[in-house]
Formats: C-alpha cells, sequence, structure tokens
C-alpha cells in the first residue's frame, strides 16, 4: 500500500476529537457522493441477485405466510385455509379436491403389524401410499422402504432397499418400515416450531404449512421415516387423489417435511390404511390397541411380537411377528 | 508501517444526555469510517461483496427452485451448511472463552486482542445463523421460531435452545464492542460496571453456545455416530484451538495492514491455550477412536465408512485424514518453540489446525451421521455447486463483517494509544 492509497482519514481519529460534530468531520462531498453510487451500485447488484425470490409472491400467498399453527386455528380459520388450499390445488395441479380434517375418534389407539412370514417383498404396498397419498410422482416416493433382508440375520445391515430381481427369493424376508408412531417420538422433541405433534390415537402429524423445513425431525428419526420435499411435488391432474385430510395426504409445499400418517383421513373414518387394502399377501394388520377384541390385539396377545430398535426407548407402535 | 496516530486526544467531559445524543453521530462516524480506505481496501472488500452475491444468488435459487438444488437426500439430510454451522459455533465460542486469561490474570495488554476475539465472535455468529437460514426449507416462516409471535419448542427442543442462546450471545457481544468503541470514540473510559458483568457473562455463554449445539447432535439417539457423551468436550476443545489460532491469524493480518498490534505476551497465551486444548482434542480423538472400533457394531458403521470406508465407498475418507494430517501436524508445530515467535511456524500451524478442525467438526461429524442411514443404506454426499456458492458467500459476509468491525477497532484503539512495537 502507498502513501497515496490511504488518503485523507483512514485512520485518522485526531480528526474526530470533536465528539459533538462528526458529521462534518467525514471526508470531502467528493468521496461522500462516490460512496452513495457505490452503495446504490451494491444495492442494486444485490437485488439482481436474489431476483429468482421475486418468482415467490406467487406460490406465497399473504395468506399463507401469515396463517397460524394448526391448533391455533377456529373452526372458522380452518375453513378458510382449506378453501385457500383447495383453489391453489386447482390452479396449480388442475385438479378438484376436497380438504377435510377428520379428528382423533375418542378412546382409540392406533396399532399396526406386519407378518413377516406373508410379506413377500412385492411391494403394492409402496406403490399405494405413492398414489393414495398424492406423493411426488418424480421419484416414485413412498411413506414405506420395504427392505430385502437375508434369513437368519434380523440385523437391517445384511438388508438391501435397492433389490429389482424377482420376490420372493428363497433365502430372503422381507420388511416394511414405515414410521412407527412412536408412543415416545424423538422427532416431535426434536422439531423447533411444534410443528409436529402427537395426536390422541397416536398419530404423529405435520403442519405442513408450519414447517420451516430444517429437517432436524429428520436426523431424530431413528427409522428413516420422515421425507422432505426438496422440491415441489409433480403430479398428473387426473392422478391426484381429491379426498384429502389437512394433517395427511394433501399435496404438500415445496419445503416441508411430511411422514406416514396411518392414512387417518381413511382410519379416521373407518376405513383401512392405503397400504393394508392394497397387500395381496394379507401380511398387514390394523386396528385398535385399547380395543381388547381387536385383530391387532389378537396378534400381541398370541404371537411373538417384536419392535424395531426397542433399545432406543422411542416405544413403537407399529409391530413384527413370524407366523408359528 | 504503523499508522502515524497524531492525537493525545480528547478529554472532554461528556454529560450523559449528550451521550445519548452523540451516538447517532457515533454511528454516522462508524459508516464513514467503514467505507473510507486505501485502494487496497476497495479492492478487498469489493471482492467479498462480489462474493457474497454469488452466495446470495445461488440461495435465492436454491429457494425458488427448492432444495433439489443442493446434493442432500433423505438420507443424507444435513451437509455443508450444518457442517459450517458447527464450525462457526466453535469459531464463535472460541473467541471469546480466550477472554477468561485476560480478565483472569488482568493483563492488561491482553485486552488489545480480546476486542479483536469478541469481533471475531460476532461475525461467526452472524455467519452461524446465516448458515442456519440457508439450510430452511421456508426461510420465509423464520417466524414461527421467534419466541412471542411464532410457537418454540421450548424446553424441550434443543434447536429452539440453540436459536435462543445465540441470539443471546450475538446480543451480548454486540453491546460489549459496541460500548467499548463507543467510549474510545468519545475519548473517555470505559466504566467496567458497563462491560466486564457483559464479558463474564458472554464467557459463560460462549461455553453454552457450544455445549448446546453439540447436544443438539449427541441428543439424537437413533444416530448411534453422534450419540456419544464425549461430543460436548470435544467440541469446546476444538473451539479452544479454532478460536484463538484464528485470533492470531487475525492479529498478524492487521499487523502487516495497518501496524494495530499487541505486545508479543497475549499471544503466547493463546498458543499455550493451543497446546492444550489441541492435545485433549487427539487424545479424546484417540478414545473415540478405540471405543468405536474395538467395540465395533452399529456405533461403529459410521466410523468405519468415515474413516476408511465401507461396502466400496469412500467418499469422506480424503476428507478426514486429511484433517487428522492437518490437525496432527499443525499440533506438532505449536509444540515447537519457534512457535512462540512470530514467523512462518506459528502461522502455518493455525492455518492447518483450522482447516484441520473445520473439516472434522464439519464434514466429518455431520455427514458420517448419516451414513449408513438408519435403516443401514449407505447413500454418499458431496456438496453440489450451489452449496459452495452459498457457503463461500457466506464467508465473504463474515469476513466483511469482521474487516469493518476491526476497521473500527483499529482507527479506535490506535487513535488513543499509538501503535507498539512493530
Ligand atoms: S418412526 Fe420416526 S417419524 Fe415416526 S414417530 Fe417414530 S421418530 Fe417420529
Ligand atoms: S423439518 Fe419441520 S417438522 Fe421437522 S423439525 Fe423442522 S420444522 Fe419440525
Amino acid at each position: 500500500m502507498t502513501d497515496d492509497d490511504k488518503s485523507g482519514s483512514e485512520h485518522q481519529p485526531g480528526e474526530l476529537s470533536g465528539p459533538h460534530l462528526p458529521i462534518l468531520n467525514q471526508p470531502s462531498t467528493r468521496r461522500t457522493a462516490l460512496k452513495a453510487v457505490g452503495a446504490a451500485l451494491g444495492l442494486a447488484a444485490f437485488g439482481r441477485a436474489v431476483s429468482p425470490l421475486w418468482s415467490i409472491p406467487e406460490n406465497v400467498s399473504v395468506d399463507e405466510f401469515l396463517q397460524q399453527h394448526y391448533k391455533e386455528l377456529s373452526e372458522a380459520d380452518k375453513k378458510k385455509v382449506f378453501e385457500r388450499l383447495e383453489a391453489e390445488t386447482k390452479e396449480n395441479y388442475g385438479a378438484n379436491v376436497t380438504i377435510s380434517d377428520p379428528q382423533p375418534i375418542p378412546g382409540v389407539r392406533f396399532g399396526y403389524a406386519i407378518n413377516l412370514s406373508k410379506c413377500n417383498g412385492n411391494g403394492a404396498c409402496m406403490e399405494a401410499c405413492n398414489k393414495e397419498n398424492n406423493h411426488h410422482r418424480g421419484v416414485d416416493q413412498s411413506y414405506i422402504r420395504v427392505l430385502e433382508m437375508s434369513k437368519g440375520s434380523l440385523d437391517m445391515e445384511h438388508g438391501t432397499t435397492t433389490f429389482d430381481h424377482t420376490v420372493p427369493q428363497d433365502d430372503k424376508f422381507y420388511m416394511p418400515v414405515q414410521c412407527q408412531q412412536c408412543e415416545n417420538p424423538p422427532c416431535v422433541s426434536a422439531c423447533p416450531v411444534e410443528a409436529t405433534w402427537q395426536e390422541d390415537d397416536g398419530i404423529v402429524v405435520v403442519d405442513y404449512n408450519w414447517c420451516i423445513g430444517c429437517r432436524y425431525c429428520e436426523a431424530a428419526c431413528p427409522y428413516h421415516a420422515r421425507r422432505f420435499n426438496w422440491e415441489q411435488p409433480e403430479i398428473p391432474a387426473e392422478e391426484v387423489n381429491p379426498d384429502q385430510g389437512y394433517l395427511s395426504n394433501r399435496i404438500r409445499p415445496q419445503g416441508t417435511m411430511e411422514k406416514c400418517h396411518f392414512c387417518l383421513h381413511r382410519t379416521r373414518e373407518g376405513r383401512a390404511p392405503a397400504c393394508l387394502e392394497a397387500c395381496p399377501t394379507g401380511a398387514r394388520v390394523f386396528g385398535d390397541l385399547n380395543d381388547p377384541d381387536s385383530d391387532i390385539n389378537w396378534i400381541l396377545k398370541n404371537k411373538r411380537v417384536f419392535v424395531l430398535k426397542e433399545e432406543l426407548g422411542t416405544k413403537p407402535n407399529f409391530f413384527y411377528f413370524f407366523d408359528s | 508501517m504503523s499508522m502515524s496516530s497524531t492525537t493525545d486526544s480528547i478529554q472532554s467531559p461528556v454529560e450523559s444526555a449528550d451521550l445519548i445524543r452523540s451516538y447517532p453521530g457515533f454511528l454516522w462516524w462508524g459508516l464513514g469510517e467503514a467505507t473510507n480506505g486505501g485502494l487496497r481496501f476497495y479492492v478487498w472488500m469489493f471482492a467479498l461483496t462480489a462474493i457474497s452475491l454469488v452466495g446470495a444468488n445461488a440461495w435465492a435459487h436454491q429457494v425458488a427452485e427448492g432444495m433439489i438444488v443442493t446434493n442432500m437426500t433423505d438420507h443424507v439430510s444435513w451437509g455443508l451448511y450444518i457442517a459450517n454451522f458447527t464450525f462457526c459455533v466453535g469459531l464463535a465460542a472460541g473467541g471469546v472463552m480466550m477472554v477468561i486469561p485476560a480478565y483472569l490474570y488482568d493483563d492488561e495488554e491482553m485486552h488489545k486482542v480480546v476486542i479483536v476475539g469478541e469481533a471475531v465472535a460476532i461475525a461467526a455468529i452472524v455467519m452461524s445463523t446465516l448458515s442456519v437460514v440457508v439450510d430452511l426449507g421456508r426461510p420465509d416462516r423464520f417466524w414461527h421460531l421467534v419466541p412471542g409471535i411464532g410457537r418454540v419448542n421450548w424446553p424441550v427442543s434443543m434447536l429452539t435452545w440453540d436459536v435462543i442462546v445465540l441470539n443471546g450471545y450475538l446480543l451480548i457481544n454486540l453491546h460489549i464492542v459496541g460500548y467499548l468503541l463507543y467510549m474510545r470514540y468519545l475519548g473517555r473510559k470505559p466504566n467496567p460496571n458497563w462491560y466486564v458483568p457483559f464479558v463474564f457473562l458472554s464467557i459463560a455463554w460462549a461455553i453454552s453456545i457450544h455445549t448446546v449445539t453439540a447436544f443438539l447432535y449427541c441428543g439424537l439417539g437413533g444416530r448411534p455416530f453422534w450419540n456419544t457423551a464425549l461430543l460436548a468436550p470435544r467440541f469446546l476443545a476444538s473451539a479452544f484451538v479454532s478460536g484463538p489460532a484464528f485470533i492470531i491469524l487475525v492479529m498478524r493480518i492487521l499487523r502487516i495492514t495497518t501496524g494495530y498490534t499487541a505486545a508479543p505476551g497475549p499471544a503466547r497465551t493463546l498458543i499455550q491455550i493451543i497446546r492444550v486444548a489441541m492435545t485433549i482434542n487427539l487424545v479424546m480423538l484417540a478414545s473415540e477412536f478405540f471405543t468405536l472400533f474395538y467395540t465395533g457394531g452399529a456405533h461403529g458403521a459410521s466410523a468405519q465408512y468415515l474413516f476408511f470406508g465401507s461396502h466400496g465407498h469412500y467418499g469422506l475418507v480424503p476428507w478426514i485424514w486429511t484433517a487428522i494430517t492437518f490437525n496432527i501436524v499443525g499440533a506438532i508445530l505449536f509444540f515447537m518453540p519457534s512457535a512462540l515467535d512470530r514467523g512462518s511456524v506459528r502461522i502455518t500451524a493455525c492455518v492447518l489446525c483450522i482447516v484441520g478442525i473445520w473439516i472434522e467438526k464439519g464434514m466429518g461429524l455431520i455427514v458420517p451421521g448419516f451414513i449408513p442411514s438408519t435403516l443401514h443404506e449407505i447413500v454418499e454426499y458431496s456438496p453440489s455447486l450451489v452449496e459452495w456458492k452459498v457457503t463461500a458467500g457466506i464467508w465473504a459476509f463474515g469476513i466483511l463483517m469482521l474487516t469493518v468491525l476491526l476497521k473500527l477497532i483499529v482507527t479506535v484503539f490506535t487513535g488513543e494509544q499509538g501503535t507498539a512495537e512493530a
């Protein structure tokens, strides 16, 4: 640096010794003017740099921006929100849908069990989930992953999810994994904004309009049950499932978290989850854990049942068993 | 080349009403001062601004098109951003923790270094906050995190804790630096009652930000690689290395460009801190290494992947061995007697340790937590161009802030004290 370079005021606080009128101590007006030009150019450059953001107001309306947490919405609020979402779906996907908000049935606690002796890894459940829940078609998204496991080991390290040969293979068995609807869910503790919580019937849900997309819950879940919307889901209009729940299968916005919700828009109305309905082997058993006569309770009482990663203390409401 | 500083300035007593009245003047002066400089200064600031803008542009694309433009996946759902976040929190904590000796031993010369440390802390906190913001899928919903208008999951969520302590830390350090600068600007002696309690608070707070950040990871039972009680102590130990090392570098640059310098004592104190902390860090690494590989099992799977690769995947192996080599060589250099003198040994050691810890606390810690996934799938990750751009932008912006802060500090301090030895 030559002496020329540091012209004027640099490092000469002596100039400012009068604390009263520091403005007068600013360097020459020419310099100030240059700075103003610099600042204006800088701002303009910043505006250009972030210009892709200007496309957002189309996607995020003021109403959406200001929307409160699900639990703080009154019935009237909900009605407005659902109507807005329906209109948005119409506009963006060209599909007419109804968004409902079925509540937990008092006294019911849902449980799910899979018979690993029956499951043959055909993957119909994954496909049904994809359709039922309006998943992004581009990536064949699904809440279920089917592991092909080596007989003789329950260690998932010896499993794979990327098999594409005919099933079942003789030396293998198949283990579908989805959200275990933990009674003690680490994902819920993790969420910094309470965008995910456990409902009275044990189902862990996400308010897709409250989630900030930090993905801490995804890091916290021990069962790889959460999915993030890395981009806006794409679904052809004719494939959109119009029967949608606000906390379940409505089309999720980009940048938010989602997960299996036991098809609550079906199960709370007395129907079976889509994956169970699709399963050709009858490996899946779903029902009310509080009802002593339910199928699921019969399984828990009569079969040798296990849960995944029991040592973590998550207390899954999702069970596995073998026949005999 | 020391700046001439003419003044023996400014004894004018100022009434307390004036204190408030002249504050806008102080800010205006700061603005002017921050934008004054020689050609090299302008080139430097211009370059930093340009890089920040590239980062802002990449981020804007990410927000508009979705985080699909990153290389993160549902398997490796945190990447470079959170890695960088972790390092910056350490830098922020380390920058201030070395305040301890200054006040413990009442080492006057140390104070000139301490204020630089506080400035580093401010810039580092801003960088870590930005790293989190760019990692959000929905930055437009940031207000959900604000207590009062949002809905915060406190005290259960560690992320909520982290947001709170980081912001608190930023405020405390802004207050300290702002107050000291303002007083010097007015030519008054800072009143210890107005900043010493905050300095102590910020020391305790520095430990808390790094501990809470460690808890963020080690509290997750489903991620065996992170789920170790050693994580928080290791974070602290490495912060005691990266913070002081960064400050030594900054002091060196300041001495070359502005002539701002402190006596050799403080730097030696810093080196002593680094020696101890680096040793502890390496001992803990060795102990971790032993536990991971001697017992094996789930805990070992990630470590296996990280250090040696597994099932034909070796993505992180070069990273981690670079980090370990840098850390060990850096530590050896720090232990050489010549590290106590100004010279290239010390600077090389600082650079090696900073880079080593950046990798170790970042890519070497965050990414392997996800590999293999909780269902034991191996999906690898390396950052996308967008992620690199955004991260570079954050660093450029942080350094820009730091430059401005340092400029004010140097002006005010050299104005009063002149420069000591060169
Ligand atoms: S399986 Fe994962 S997502 Fe489902 S409740 Fe348990 S922790 Fe949460
Ligand atoms: S991604 Fe959404 S649901 Fe998950 S922790 Fe973050 S805010 Fe909560």
